[in-house]
């Protein structure tokens, strides 16, 4: 603690958040009796300018060298606060903050209570600043290599923007093709437009972009380092196709004798051979062999491929290869999957033939798709006469999610739109409600009402082939409460349609944890702040875009996908970026030796000085978690800014004030 | 007698701390007794940061972390899992109750369980006698 420590006190009201429960007036004027503080204010709202400017102020001209704020979450306002000191000239590692909203005001039921509260974390907060000490930071360059993750619309959006303002890329894709949902589409809403058209451009761009690396069938490995600095492993699948060879013709596709159902970009509803691009306009346009479906890698005959291949591209003996990239940061955009229909047995998917997913609709109406456009049964011939479109298949449900997943009001429109066009049949809606929020969404909705489609609001019971009348003999059968009429209905119609929601994908966790990134309970990525930061992550140098973060429509997506390109390449354009100097220090004078600190780093930040048998942190390794602190038996190590007399003190000022409000109660 | 118990609450900050703050976005209720104090990971929290606090007057003292396998450090909150259990013994041995430290893991999601976390823990201790007079008998 310096002599002369002038502590600022400064308690926002936040507008009612604070101000309405916690007596904002009471603690300002309490917190002005702690020691060391010279100054305790209250203020509407601390973090506008005139806020900051309180405190600048009383910095530059009353001499205080310590600040407290005593507002909302410091995940959400320390870096405001501390750059408010660090203008009028104090160390930001001076300033401390007392979380009285999100973690007081906004949790505690009653006000006398809430302001106790206040008080104490306060009051632990001033404790606390008296001992900090200034730091400096770290700068550490960045490299201007970025990996993006992920290949659909949001990742080659991304792509793109970073590639085109001249930094290299990594574009790494799981699937044999750029693409992702998209391109699995037929048209998007509301303009009708080709989803093919707008987006196979884009994929052509990015998959020749001098900028771009392609890694389609690939996947990232291993993640290390740390913003600026990363280290990525990826792994690049055995394609079995010599790309430096292959030209695209398509002969080995055309002539493979091995056709495989193909689950993943026809949803099951066509076919594909073993070796195979997912689609006619594939990037990149070099085939994938499909190991467990070959008759050679399985049966040992055939080698058809290698035969026909007029470049002599096919390669059975080509291995996976891990290839080792730096990037400084990293995008990632890895899409949602579609929930899976089959979770709710009522609704007959899977034992139903003519229940069909809004995915194998989607393929459906696709003129390149497996029925080349056309909209039948599942015997591939008969035109449905009626159509049943079941919205919220998963969403909207607590026994399976909870959350709206934005697109299927739309998507389910767009599905009768076509149904419409293609078949004339009659098409009924069972919904919720309908919720079409966006531009021009609305007006959609008007015009497919104006199409003649019924609209039963109600949320569908069952879908059944069994019959209670002539009428409904040979039908699929929807049991539906009409909620605007307040009648059951059953609907006897030819094909059902399950508008399935967007869950996060199998392996979102998995993923989140090789990146280190948190997930909601839903699985979906979690963003540094929902309104104010929504594609960075608590892990610096690591962003989100896209569906991966949560349910998003196409046009949020590409929004994301470019956003987070742009808060990459105003990092780049730093050159260098500012890590916390909150990094451990061995005292060597009482260190024993004992190594107990070098087993508990995570990072390998610390090595053993053999001469004098003593530890010693490399602190550009070190990332400031202080398990080594916790660990440290002779208490021989410090984490700065978390040191033991700055979370002592902490404590005790939060211990003595309670203590002091029992006494009062006492007397 | 009714007593209002003093409960210190060690969080880390990637996923408790933000626990306790997706409890107060979504407006969860509960009691004010648990006052927090934030450390970069569960597995700075030394053994003796723990006793010092019970030597000050705590009656409770909370120790929530990272889920195993969610750990912003990757591998701190192993150290967490391993050493507090261990501290629970030895406050057995010295006449301590242990239930009166708590260890779990919040994740940043995790705003409802924070909530009920905080409630259980503190009808918990409010069932036990204040540390002080414990103590000092």
């Amino acid at each position: 603690m310096i002599e002369n420590t002038r502590v600022g006190v400064y308690i926002c009201h936040c507008g009612s958040n604070i101000a309405g429960v916690v007596d904002v007036a009471e603690v300002a004027k309490w917190a002005a009796g702690l020691p060391h503080v010279a100054t305790s204010q209250d203020y509407k709202f601390m973090c506008s300018s005139l806020g900051q400017e309180l405190i600048e102020k009383d910095i530059k001209e009353h001499g205080v060298n310590r600040v407290v704020v005593a507002s909302c979450s410091p995940h959400l306002h320390e870096p405001t606060f501390r750059n408010a000191c660090a203008r009028a000239g104090l160390n930001p590692y001076l300033f401390e903050m007392a979380n009285i909203r999100e973690q007081d005001s906004w949790v505690t039921a009653d006000k006398a209570e809430a302001t106790k509260k206040a008080k104490a974390l306060v009051a632990a907060a001033v404790s606390r600043v008296a001992h900090q000490e200034a730091l400096n930071s770290l700068f550490v360059p960045i490299d201007p290599n970025v990996l993006v993750v992920g290949g659909g619309v949001t990742g080659i959006q991304a792509a793109l923007e970073v590639a085109n303002s001249g930094h290299k890329v990594y574009l790494v894709e799981r699937e044999p093709s750029l693409g992702g949902h998209m391109a699995q589409f037929d048209k998007t809403f509301p303009t009708l437009d080709c989803s093919a058209c707008i987006l196979t451009p884009k994929m052509f761009d990015a998959g020749n972009h001098k900028n771009i690396q392609l890694l389609t069938w690939s996947e990232v490995e291993k993640v290390d380092g740390y913003i600026g600095n990363f280290t990525v492993t990826i792994r690049k699948r055995a394609r079995y196709v010599d790309e430096s060879k292959c030209n695209g013709c398509g002969v080995c596709q055309e002539k493979c004798p091995k056709k495989v159902v193909d689950e993943v970009f026809e949803a099951g509803l066509g076919y594909r051979k073993a070796i195979y691009t997912p689609f006619p306009q594939a990037v990149p346009k070099f085939p994938v062999l499909d190991r467990e479906n070959c008759n050679f890698f399985q049966k040992g005959i055939c080698k058809v491929c290698q035969k026909v291949c007029p470049t002599g591209a096919i390669d059975y003996e080509q291995p996976d290869t891990l290839m080792t990239v730096k990037v400084g940061n990293i995008i990632l955009a890895t899409g949602y999957d579609l929930f899976d229909a089959r979770r709710i047995p009522q609704y007959g998917f899977g034992r139903l033939p003519n229940v069909f997913t809004s995915l194998e609709f989607e393929r459906m109406t696709n003129a390149a798709g497996p029925t080349g456009g056309k909209v039948v049964l599942r015997d591939g011939v008969t035109q449905p006469k009626s159509v049943a479109i079941i919205h919220c298949v998963g969403s909207r449900d607590r026994n399976y999610h909870n959350y709206c997943s934005a697109i299927c009001c739309m998507q389910s429109l767009k599905f009768a739109h076509l149904v419409g066009e293609k078949t004339g049949a009659d098409v009924y809606q069972c919904y919720i409600d309908i919720r079409t929020p966006a531009k021009a969404y609305d007006e959609f909705y008007q015009r497919i009402i104006n199409e003649g489609v019924h609209f039963v609001r109600g949320k569908v019971a069952e879908v059944t082939d069994a019959a209670r009348g002539p009428e409904e003999a040979g039908k699929t059968i929807v049991q539906v409460e009409d909620t605007l009429i307040g009648k059951q209905r059953r609907i006897p119609v030819d094909m059902v349609v399950l508008s399935a929601g967007l869950q996060a994908r199998a392996d979102a966790k998995e993923v989140g944890k090789k990146f280190g990134i948190s997930c909601s309970a839903d699985a979906w990525f979690i963003e540094k702040h929902p309104k104010l930061d929504p594609v960075a992550t608590m892990t610096d140098g690591v962003f989100v875009a896209g569906a991966c973060q949560g349910p998003k429509d196409i046009p949020a997506s590409v929004a994301q996908g470019a956003a987070a390109a742009a808060r990459v390449l105003s990092i780049i354009g730093q050159g260098q970026i500012e890590i916390e100097a909150a990094t451990a220090i061995v005292d060597e004078t009482s260190c024993v030796g004992c190594k107990e600190c070098i087993a508990s780093c995570p990072y390998t930040a610390i090595e053993f000085l053999e001469d004098l048998q003593k530890a010693h942190v490399i602190e550009a390794l070190c990332k400031g978690c202080g398990t080594c602190v916790g660990t440290c038996l002779s208490k021989s190590i410090r984490l700065r800014h978390f040191t033991d007399e700055q979370l002592v003190a902490e404590m005790i000022g939060a211990m003595q004030t309670m203590k002091s409000f029992e006494t009062v109660e006492v007397q | 007698m009714m007593y209002e118990p003093k409960i210190i609450g060690f969080l880390c900050n990637w996923c408790s701390y933000r626990g306790a703050d997706t409890a107060g976005m979504a407006r969860l209720k509960y009691p004010p007794n648990v006052k927090i104090v934030r450390v970069p990971c569960s597995g700075r929290i030394s053994p003796e940061l723990v006793l010092r606090t019970f030597r000050e007057g705590a009656d409770g003292v909370m120790v929530l972390g990272c889920h195993i396998g969610d750990c912003h450090y990757a591998t701190g909150n192993h150290r967490t899992a391993k050493r507090m259990p261990v501290l629970r013994n030895l406050l057995a041995y010295s006449g301590i109750d242990p239930e009166r430290l708590y260890i779990n893991w919040v994740s940043a999601a995790e705003g409802e369980k924070f909530a009920t976390v905080i409630q259980q823990f503190t009808e918990k201790i409010r069932a036990l006698p204040p540390f002080a007079e414990v103590i000092h008998e």
